[in-house]
Formats: C-alpha cells, sequence, structure tokens
C-alpha cells in the first residue's frame, strides 16, 4: 500500500465521517423541530452511509488484503472417536455394576423402564394438544346459515327497508337482513331486473318478484364481495380473482376460478310492499368446504 | 488500561484467548454473491429494531371505535382499534411513519434477500453435501419469512389486509377434511373474527421472529463448522478456503455493508410511500377495492388464485374447492421438492461426495435449466397476479388477458428452460478459460522458464 493512497483512503474516511455526524446533528433537529419524514429518512440515509462507506475504505485501502487460505479438515469423526461416544453414551447400561447390566434380566428391566418413560411423555405430550381445540369454536351448522329468516325486510347499508318501487330498472344497492347490517356472511345484492317478476332459473319461479333479483355478495370462489355490476351485460364481477356471474341465469359463473353460481335469495313483496326474504339461502353462501353437500 | 482489565477479567473466568483467535482468523470467501445471505441478516436486523419501535404504539386489537385523530378525511369513520392505531403511529407520532415505511421495506428486501440468496446457493450447487441440512433450514427461514410478511402486511385491519385475510381464510377452508376446523381454530370463529388480529400479532412479533432467530442461529453455527463454499480459482481446493480474514478486513466489510443496508432502508422508507393505509380505509368485510395486489412475495399465490380455471373435485358428495389447487397443492408441491431438491439430484446425477467448490451455472446446464425454467414459471405467476392492473394499462379485455396468462405459465418455462440449455452449452464451449492450458510456464529466480504443474484444480 503506497502512502500517497493510503493517504487518500484517509481522507475520503474523513469525508464520510464527517458527513455522518452533519446528518446525525441534522437528524435530531429535524425531529425536534417537529419532524418530517422525508428529511428524516434522507439524513438518517446520509449518516448510516457515510459509516457504511468510511467502513468499506477502510476495509479495501487502509486492511490487509490476502488472499488468506484457511485448510478445511474432514468433517466426519474418526472411527475411533464413534467407538468412544457410543462407548460412553451406553452408559445408561451401567449402574456400576456391569454384571447385572449385561445379564438379559438387567437388560430387560431398562427397557421397561425406558417404554414406561416414553409412554408417559408421549400421553403428557397428546394432553397437551387439547387446549388447541380451545383456540376456536366447532363449525357445526355456521358455514351453512346467514342471518336471512323467513320474513326479513331487506334493508339497505343505512338499515332502510327497500320498497319495490324503490330502485330503477339496473339498479344495485347491496342490502342486509334487517337487524343484522354489516353481516359478513349476510350480505347481498339486490338487483332489479325488469319491471315485471323474472325467474333466472326452473324452480324459481317465485323468487324475483317485481323484477328484482337478490344474491350472496360473497364470492364463491374465495370469498371476496363481489362488488363490481357491468349493467350492459349484466355481469357481476368479483374484483379479487375475476370470476364473472351473469345475473339473469341465476348467477352462473362465465369467468374466472369461480365454479359454483352466487346463492339466490327467494324474495317477496310483503303486505306493505317491503322487499323480505321467503327465507335463507337454499345453500351455503361463500367459498366451498369439503362437506358443503352434506 | 479499563478494557485491557475487563478483557483480562473475562478470560480469567471464561478462558477465551485460543476461541477468539480461531474466531479472528476464520477465513470468508470475497465473492460478491456472498454477500446476499448478509444482506438478508442485516434486514432482519433493521427489521428487530423498527418492528421492536412499532409494537409500542400497535394496538392490537380488533374492537370497532371511532377515529377522531388528525387525518381528517377518515375523521368520524368507525374502525378497528389496530386500524386507528396505525393511522395515529402515521401521523402522530414523530418518526412513527419513517419506522412503519422502513419496516415494510426492509420485510420487502428481507424476502428479496432470502430469494436470491436461495437462488445462488441452488445454481451454484452450494447446496450439495455435505450442505443439505442447511439448505433445509435456509428454506424453512424462507417460508418463516414469508410468513410473517404476511402475518405482518394484516396487522393494520385496513381493507386491502383484509381482503388478504379473507382470501387466507378461503384456502384454508378449502383443505379436505380439516379445513373447516383449521379455519375456524386459526380464526377463531367464521371470518370475519375479532380473535385473528390479536393472534397474528403474537405469531408476527414472538413465535415467528423466536423461530428465525433460533434456526438462522443454527444456520450460522453450521456454517462455521462446515467452513463457506468457494468458486474455484488459483490456488483453491476442495480442501481449502480462500477469502479475508474475519478481523479485521471481513469485519470492517460486512459493517460497511450493514450500514448500507440499514441507509437503504431508511432512505426509502423516508422518500419512497408504502402500504398507505389511509388511503385503502378500515377493512370492511362488504367492500373491495379492485387492482388489489399483495405484496410482492405473495404475488406467485395471488397469480395461481385468479388463473386456475373453474375446476373442483367432486367424490361420493364431498367436494374439493377450486382454492386448494392453486393455494395449498401448488404451494405444497413448490417446497416439498424444494426441501427434497440435494437429495434428489444426488440421486439423478449419482454423485454422493462431498463439495466445497462450486459449480458455474454454465458447467450444469441441466440444472441450470430446471432452475430457469422453474423460475420463469413462478415469475409468470406473478405477473398474473396483477392481471387486471396489465388488462388496464394495455387496453385489453381481463378476460384475454388471463387467457394468455393460461398459455404463457406452461409454454414461457419450456422455452426458457430450452434456450437456458442452449446457451449454458454455447457458454462452455465458447468459454476460453474453460480451455485447459497446454503448458503452464514458470519464470525461476534464475529468469529460466521452466513447465510447471497447473495450479488450478479442474472444473468437473
Amino acid at each position: 500500500m503506497s502512502g500517497d493512497a493510503e493517504q487518500r483512503a484517509t481522507v475520503r474516511i474523513a469525508v464520510a465521517l464527517g458527513a455522518t455526524t452533519v446528518s446525525a446533528l441534522a437528524l435530531a433537529v429535524v425531529y425536534l423541530t417537529g419532524g418530517q419524514t422525508q428529511l428524516e429518512g434522507i439524513f438518517l440515509a446520509i449518516a448510516l452511509g457515510g459509516l457504511g462507506y468510511a467502513l468499506v475504505v477502510a476495509a479495501r485501502g487502509l486492511l490487509p488484503q490476502g488472499p488468506f487460505t484457511e485448510d478445511r479438515h474432514p468433517l466426519a469423526s474418526t472411527p475411533d472417536d464413534i467407538a468412544a461416544v457410543a462407548h460412553d453414551f451406553e452408559a445408561v447400561y451401567d449402574k456400576g455394576r456391569y454384571d447385572e447390566a449385561e445379564s438379559a434380566e438387567g437388560l430387560a428391566r431398562r427397557r421397561l423402564i425406558g417404554r414406561m418413560f416414553a409412554g408417559a411423555v408421549g400421553a403428557l405430550g397428546v394432553a397437551a394438544l387439547f387446549p388447541i381445540a380451545s383456540l376456536g369454536p366447532r363449525p357445526g351448522n355456521k358455514l351453512f346459515r346467514t342471518q336471512w329468516r323467513k320474513g326479513s325486510r331487506v334493508v339497505s347499508d343505512q338499515g332502510e327497508p327497500v320498497k319495490a318501487s324503490d330502485l330503477d330498472v339496473g339498479e344495485i344497492i347491496a342490502v342486509f337482513p334487517e337487524g343484522h347490517v354489516g353481516s359478513a356472511d349476510s350480505q347481498t345484492l339486490l338487483i332489479r331486473l325488469s319491471e315485471t317478476p323474472v325467474t333466472t332459473r326452473p324452480g324459481r319461479e317465485t323468487w324475483g318478484p317485481a323484477g328484482y333479483v337478490a344474491y350472496s355478495k360473497v364470492c364463491t370462489h374465495a370469498g371476496c364481495p363481489v362488488g363490481l355490476y357491468q349493467q350492459a351485460i349484466e355481469r357481476l364481477l368479483c374484483p379479487c380473482h375475476q370470476s364473472t356471474f351473469e345475473v339473469s341465469t341465476g348467477a352462473t359463473p362465465v369467468f374466472g376460478p369461480a365454479t359454483r353460481p352466487l346463492p339466490q335469495l327467494p324474495l317477496m313483496v310483503d303486505a306493505h310492499g317491503y322487499l323480505c326474504a321467503q327465507r335463507d339461502f337454499d345453500q351455503p353462501i361463500g367459498p366451498g368446504f369439503w362437506n358443503r353437500d352434506r | 488500561m479499563p478494557i485491557d482489565d475487563v478483557i483480562r477479567g473475562l478470560d480469567r473466568r471464561l478462558g477465551l484467548a485460543r476461541f477468539a483467535r480461531t474466531a479472528l482468523n476464520k477465513v470468508f470467501p470475497d465473492h460478491w454473491s456472498f454477500m446476499i445471505g448478509e444482506i438478508a441478516l442485516y434486514c432482519l436486523v433493521v427489521l428487530i429494531a423498527t418492528g421492536a419501535y412499532l409494537t409500542f404504539f400497535y394496538v392490537p386489537d380488533a374492537r370497532q371505535v371511532v377515529y377522531h385523530g388528525s387525518y381528517a378525511p377518515l375523521d368520524g369513520v368507525t374502525m378497528s382499534a389496530a386500524y386507528q392505531s396505525t393511522l395515529q403511529l402515521s401521523f402522530d407520532v414523530r418518526a412513527g411513519l419513517l419506522m412503519r415505511q422502513i419496516h415494510h421495506w426492509a420485510a420487502l428486501l428481507f424476502v428479496g434477500a432470502i430469494l436470491v440468496h436461495l437462488l445462488r446457493i441452488f445454481f451454484t450447487g452450494a447446496f450439495r453435501k455435505p450442505r443439505e441440512l442447511n439448505w433445509v433450514i435456509g428454506l424453512s427461514l424462507f417460508l418463516l419469512a414469508l410468513g410473517n410478511g404476511f402475518t405482518g402486511y394484516s396487522l393494520p385491519d385496513d381493507l386491502l389486509s383484509g381482503t388478504g385475510l379473507r382470501i387466507a381464510y378461503s384456502v384454508l377452508l378449502s383443505i379436505p377434511l380439516v379445513g373447516t376446523w383449521l379455519a375456524f381454530l386459526v380464526f377463531g370463529g367464521e371470518f370475519p373474527s375479532n380473535d385473528i388480529i390479536p393472534r397474528l400479532f403474537v405469531i408476527h412479533v414472538l413465535v415467528i421472529p423466536a423461530l428465525i432467530v433460533g434456526l438462522l442461529t443454527l444456520h450460522l453455527a453450521m456454517l462455521v463448522r462446515q467452513k463457506h463454499t468457494q468458486f474455484p480459482g488459483p490456488g483453491r481446493r476442495e480442501t481449502n478456503v480462500v477469502g479475508s480474514k474475519l478481523w479485521p478486513t471481513f469485519t470492517a466489510k460486512t459493517l460497511g455493508l450493514f450500514f448500507f443496508v440499514f441507509s437503504v432502508c431508511a432512505a426509502i422508507g423516508g422518500l419512497f410511500q408504502i402500504n398507505p393505509i389511509w388511503l385503502y380505509g378500515p377493512f370492511d368485510p362488504s367492500a373491495v377495492s379492485a387492482g388489489s395486489q399483495p405484496d410482492w412475495y405473495i404475488g406467485w399465490l395471488e397469480g395461481a388464485l385468479r388463473l386456475m380455471p373453474p375446476w373442483e373435485l367432486r367424490l361420493a358428495g364431498f367436494e374439493i374447492p377450486n382454492p386448494f389447487f392453486p393455494g395449498v397443492l401448488l404451494p405444497g408441491i413448490t417446497f416439498t421438492v424444494m426441501f427434497l431438491w440435494p437429495w434428489i439430484e444426488a440421486r439423478l446425477s449419482k454423485d454422493h461426495d462431498d463439495h466445497h467448490l462450486l459449480d458455474r451455472p454454465r458447467d450444469r446446464p441441466r440444472r441450470t435449466a430446471l432452475g430457469v425454467g422453474v423460475l420463469t414459471f413462478y415469475l409468470v405467476l406473478f405477473l398474473a397476479g396483477g392481471n387486471d392492473v396489465i388488462a388496464a394499462h394495455l387496453g385489453l379485455s381481463i378476460n384475454s388477458v388471463t387467457f394468455a396468462f393460461r398459455a404463457l405459465v406452461f409454454v414461457l418455462p419450456l422455452v426458457a428452460a430450452f434456450v437456458t440449455y442452449r446457451l449454458c452449452h454455447e457458454l462452455a464451449r465458447r468459454d476460453p478459460s474453460d480451455a485447459s492450458p497446454l503448458a503452464v510456464l514458470e519464470r525461476t529466480s534464475q529468469g529460466a522458464y521452466v513447465e510447471a504443474e497447473p495450479d488450478r484444480e479442474p472444473v468437473d
């Protein structure tokens, strides 16, 4: 290392450490005067970068460069070492009286004790697993039901009951069963398709009074809210994974990963002109699970 | 001198001198690619430091409160206490936003550095005997890092992260037989539940970090015990390690690297906004925004979910739902094969020897081609995770973009693997350094030239 190069390195280190010191002080001043995220970041970065630069210049310009060589020794132990370890480990069979341990009776006794230890620890381990069950309730029928009941009035997300005359054809709103606004599994899309009753599928002749259809808003793929309605083509699109559902034919999936239609809520109009549910959805809403059809 | 006294006092009690001398003289190879793992290590240091700071302000509580803080657009909005505390941390705690953003950027960098480190190990064959176990530990660390990224990302309880949790719940639910139980145990009931936020918090700040620190200690202890691998070169053999000594040169270099990593995190954390949760709004199970993308390292899973055709399995009245295949099966196969790779390759190549000298990727065309192909597959999945953004930018329909990705995800990896294979052969053929020298001449002190034994170990 020539003296010249060493001097240049020293100057660089001095400048870098000077920058660190100044920036650290500036950082403190910024903080004390109210803080400012960008300035804090810049000064912290300069302070840290100065230290890093100084260290690297020192490592390259002032410290021994090598290359140094270190020998690599075989990792595996010698047969003698292994034999010695095995011998010492087998002291478990040695109670000071090797004769007894060597005897079949002594060996059997130790084996029995060993198995009892294993059994006891195993039992304790199994018992310790049970508290895991406290982490959550049994699924029970929670996945099979929502808050919709026979005669539940359809309300908006503000809790306002919806009259059959409220929506124009083509309009869509998110609705809930009365008393359960915000309920995640009961969220439903109410769409008015026409002025006259609509039948989306055979067997659903009474489900669409006054041109209204209602579908679960929870995507049957991964449970995202199906939030986008393409009115011109009467399709619902889930923004998460782009599953697309054909509204007029019972929300059948036409694109994306969803395999099942959005469940349809059977609607009716009560004596006061309010939209109500005939009953809960006829199948579990949302993403699939193994015993969904049971 | 007092420091001298302290050291002598310690040594009288612990007898450290011999150990310290061995440690100081430990040799580290100088190749740049060995710094990638160090970058991951230093990101972890930054993460722990900034993360500890964040815990002093964050409230892991999903109970609903009404916000009246200094961020006016959300005044009067009902939100969880967790979201509220994250807003306060961002707007009302001095240096809080900087810490939060450094933490988030460092996390992205952390997972990225681990991935690149993993690729370095793979493509140079550093996982081969005797380092198979450290490959397994390293992969476990990668998984833990992914898990901690996802749990941390979910803590603010904003609309975006809530959507991520919702999808995670649905993926859990899709597992045959145990899915419903598992989902209810993890989430404390049907989604959305108030239990999940405090649980994620403990997992994020205690369980996974403890595992990471424990496994990382093992990772490094094993590295010290087995010593580093090195690329072939003059004087470098299977039986030695050539490079800088721990003290002082390597220490100065690696400390310098630490400060650089921290500096970069500070710079981007200060200057580039990340995860502006106040723009997303609080979590609401009936709301979602289009263009929702997770952090980059979950992107491949998101892409797989989006590309999966509408298939499910129905058997005897039971069903295996669609998200199971891209959400559980794909990562399950991915990581199983990766965990077993050292043994798979040893069996395929019938090579069961110890290796301390690294491969150049071009000298292993089949492994390199396979690695590039698989990497391309996940890269396409990652891009497919942004299919809505791509469609919007290119003015194409989301459907055609998705159909294109469904084809590309199988075609591109094959093309990439084939091109890589040819390229490796071509490079190896043209590389003059691989041509064995006819003779090596050495100049003696008398000025005469004599033929010497080649110093280099032959490559392969």
